[in-house]
Order: structure tokens, then sequence, then C-alpha cells
């Protein structure tokens, strides 16, 4: 198994790394049963635009790239442009991932979802 | 940049007088030892004397040692080997739950065959209890294989006592012993045990070269058929110049035994007390003592192995890890579940396997960077004390 430069890139230095504190939308997905947990924090503004976005993650090399870039991917991008990213936009930005590390991106893709929903929860409220 | 390599437990380097013994086999010793003409004789012979040789270092008698392909195949040849032959006797076979996946699997291939296998729990540090492997025995049980020490955590097992129990039911006695020679001694007279496992790239050989000892009179069938080699017990034509190098390594082995012994296990001790005492949340896995002198194991709490390995690796470390990440599974290590780690915990292990040539300053380059990498890990883990993600995985964060 090897991993290419762009994911080891993003694991040595990580974009967006660390809890964010004015985050209005938080999702966590993944089990330390399976190795992998990943928290993503976004800043979305007013007109649904997100701001900024960061990553804790608990998990292998692959989890972790993944979730810098795909961070990297959606700040800047309406909710719906980011609710919309599919793991394999985040394979391919990586310069691809070894076939049993895949769910990695999946993850990264679920939890950018699940912050999203937090923060559509938190709107309505 | 200079590599340090702690995964010794995994493979070993070839020494260079094992590759000096191995290399007329290579290049001119080419005959077939089943031929009668003078290439064939001199192949025979130089089988031969490898053969004593590793009679020699378990104190076998050499009719006793048979080649095979891998530690593996020897484990698959005792176990089917002796369920085939026996099965008539019973079908009940006793092993435990910390072997290598070489016996666990093919125990788990003989339940769908329609034999019983008990897998008896080890303790916190992975010994199995007397007093289990007693109650577990069955009036239809036919073998008990139970490994020497184990790959993992480097625990190792009371197998002259395990041999004692099993010899007095008259049940056959099998025990993987890949990770113990060259690292304690191994006497299979003293030991009572019947079959017993060996690989050469473990103890600075070659990679596929492995060794079954068999008792004489122990009934087992074969498990691969073909010609007459091996005395007719396993077939195929031999790997002349492996075997020639599978018999220097372990005479060597055996010659430097105690010297090599108390240097691995002085630098083991450098290196757990260094990362015991520099890194907060670390467990060490497998016992204190009853381990393998260049074993150590660690659980870091809060982060993942794979992530750790890969930060060793750029800092030119090899290490090795039960994370589930490593193995392409999505099961941590069955021998961290074992010994009763959450899984979240087992997760985290990091396995430096120590060498005959690893340096005082290889270990303190490793004791001194380590900390550094967990604690950049766990910087990004969503995981900590204050906020653990489920209770229940870290139930002993303290634990040390």
């Amino acid at each position: 198994m090897e991993y290419t430069d762009i994911v080891m890139e993003n694991f040595t230095c990580p974009k967006h790394v660390g809890e964010m504190k004015d985050a209005n939308g938080v999702g966590q997905v993944g089990n330390p049963t399976c190795g992998d947990i990943m928290k993503i924090f976004l800043k979305i503004d007013e007109n649904d635009i997100i701001r900024d976005a960061s990553f804790k993650t608990f998990g292998c090399g692959a989890a972790i790239a993944s979730s810098s870039v795909a961070t990297d991917m959606i700040i800047g991008k309406s909710i719906e442009e980011a609710a919309n990213l599919r793991n394999s936009e985040v394979v391919d930005a990586l310069g691809g991932l070894p076939t049993q590390k895949i769910h990695c991106s999946v993850l990264a893709a679920e939890a950018i979802q699940a912050a999203i929903l937090d923060y559509k929860k938190n709107k309505k409220k | 940049m200079k590599r340090i390599y702690l995964d010794h437990a995994a493979t070993t380097p070839i020494d260079p007088v094992v590759l000096e013994a191995m290399l007329p086999s290579l290049t001119g010793n080419y005959g077939n030892p089943s031929s009668i003409y003078a290439e064939g004789r001199a192949a025979k012979k130089s089988i031969e004397a490898a053969r004593l040789q590793i009679a020699n270092a378990i104190n076998a008698d050499l009719r006793e040692i048979y080649f095979t392909a891998s530690g593996s195949e020897a484990d698959n040849w005792a176990i089917k080997g002796i369920a085939m032959k026996n099965q008539a006797k019973g079908k009940h076979i006793i092993s435990t739950t910390i072997e290598h996946h070489a016996v666990l699997h093919t125990c788990q291939y003989l339940e769908k065959q329609g034999f019983e296998v008990t897998y008896l729990p080890v303790d916190e540090y992975g010994l199995i209890s007397l007093d289990d492997l007693k109650k577990a025995i069955r009036k239809d049980t036919i073998l008990v294989s139970i490994m020497f020490a184990n790959n993992e955590i480097g625990t190792i097992e009371p197998i002259k006592a395990i041999g004692e129990i099993v010899k007095e039911k008259g049940i056959i006695f099998h025990t993987d012993a890949v990770q113990a020679l060259g690292n304690i001694p191994v006497d299979v007279k003293d030991l009572n045990v019947d079959l017993l496992s060996l690989s050469a790239h473990k103890i600075y050989g070659p990679k596929g070269i492995g060794v079954l000892y068999i008792r004489k009179g122990v009934p087992i069938d074969n498990l691969i058929h073909g010609g007459a080699q091996e005395r007719k017990k396993r077939a195929g034509t031999e790997n002349t110049a492996e075997i020639v190098a599978f018999g220097k390594a372990a005479e060597f082995a055996i010659q430097h035994l105690e010297e090599n012994a108390v240097h691995m296990k002085t630098l083991r001790e450098v290196l757990i007390k260094g990362i015991m005492e520099k890194i907060p949340q670390v467990r060490l896995n497998g016992h204190p003592e009853i381990r393998l002198p260049g074993n150590a194991n660690f659980c870091f709490d809060y982060i993942e192995g794979e992530s750790i390995l890969l930060s060793l690796d750029i800092i030119g470390v090899a290490g090795s890890s039960g994370s589930a990440c490593t193995s392409g599974s999505l099961e941590p290590s069955h021998v961290l579940l074992a010994i009763g780690l959450p899984a979240g915990v087992a997760h985290g292990s990091l396995r430096l396997s120590i060498g005959k040539s690893t340096t005082l300053e290889e270990i303190n380059y490793v004791v001194d960077n380590l900390a550094e990498i967990i604690e950049r890990l766990r910087k990004m883990s969503p995981i900590t004390a204050e906020c653990p993600i489920d209770d229940a995985v870290f139930d002993k964060p303290d634990h040390h």
C-alpha cells in the first residue's frame, strides 16, 4: 500500500486542523471501534456560504489527509455545493487513495453533510 | 537519512555470515538433491549438514527436522496433519485466542470441516491459565497448539508446564516457536513438545524457508503430497540454498543467544522506560517481564496506529501496529482485543521490535522524537481526556 505525495503532504502539513470556537455547524462521524472519527467545524455566513472550515480527526494517514483536502475544498462554497461534495472528488484531490482507504474519503463527505445539517438545525431554533 | 529498523518481529535482515554460507548453493551447488550423481550428492550433503545444525539448535534428532517453505506451512502441516491422521480418536483441538493467523485461521478452517476448537483466553498480560487448559482437555482432544511467544506483545507462554500437562494426558502438543528461536532457549526435549514450527527469516536468515520439528513416532499426515523428499513426508525439490542458510542462521543464533538477548533486553528497557516517562496516556502491552527480549508494544490513547507509523517512517524509523488500518481489515489486532483492550485503544498500538544490531543511539533517537509525534497527532484528534467520544472506550485514562 502506498500513499500519493499529495496524501503525505496533507498528512504531514494538514490544512485547517483544530477546533473552531465560533463554528455554527459541527458534524462528527465514525467511531473509535472502526478506527476513524472525523469532526468537522464550519463557519457559515447569513448567505449560507462557508467562510471557514476546520477538522479534528482520529484516524489513519488517509483519514487525516481526506479531512484536510475536504475542508479546503468547501471553503467559499455554498452549503448546497458543499453538501453535494462527492467522496470521489476528495479522492481525486488527493491524487488517489488505496482501495481499502476509500472509506476515509466517504467519511469526510459525510462529516461535512453532518456539519451542514447541524447548522440548519441551529438556524431553525 | 539513516534508517532505524525496529520491526525485527516482522522480519530480519540476512546476516552476512548467513549470506556467505548460502551463496555457494545459489551459484555452484545446483544439483537436485534427489539425484544420484555427484552434483545431487553434494546438494544432499549440504542439506543434511543444515538439518543437523537445526536439530542441534533445538536439541532434537536430525531425523525429526522437516524443511517447509515457511513458518505458516509448518503450522498448517502440524495442525491439519495431526487432525487428519488422528480424527478417529477425536475431533477436539485446543488453542488460544492470541495465536498467529497461520494457526488461528487453520483452526477455523478445521472447524468448518467438523472439528471442534477451544480457544483458551488470556489474561491482561497475554498469558494463558494452566487451569483453563486442564479444564478444556476432553476425552476427544487430539491436539493442543499453543504459541511459544506472541509475535505482537512478546508474551512468553509457560510451554514447559503446558507440555507436562498435555503429555500426561497423552495428547499431541504443537507450539509455534517462530518468534522464540534465537531470542530464548528452545529445547524440545526439556519442553515436552511433539511438534514445533520455526522460520528462518526471523533469525537473520532468508524468507521462504521454515521447519517443522516432528517428534519421532508422532502420527501425522502429509500436507504437501508428491515426491519422496524429506523422508517421504514433505514433497517438493529442496530449496538447497535457503536450507543451508537456515542451518547457518540457527547455528549462529544459538552461539550468540545469550549475548544477543542481553543486548536486546537492555535496549528494550531503555525504550520502555523512556517512552513511559516522556509520554502521558500510554500503556505497555504484554507482560512486563515474561516477554521476548526485543519486544516493546504500546498503546497511545486518543490516536490511531497507522498515523504513528507514517510519522515514524518520515523520520526514518520502521515500526508496526495492530491497528486495523495497517492490516486492511476493519478489526484491530485480535491479540490486543484478547488482552482486554477496547477496540478504540487497540487501534492506537505501536510495536517496536529490537534486533541484535540495534544501537542505544537508535533507541534514544526514537524516545526523543516519539513524544513530539504523539503530541502532534493528539492535537489533531477529536478525542481527549476531557472530551472522550465514548467513556467506555477510554475507561482507564490514567492507566500506565
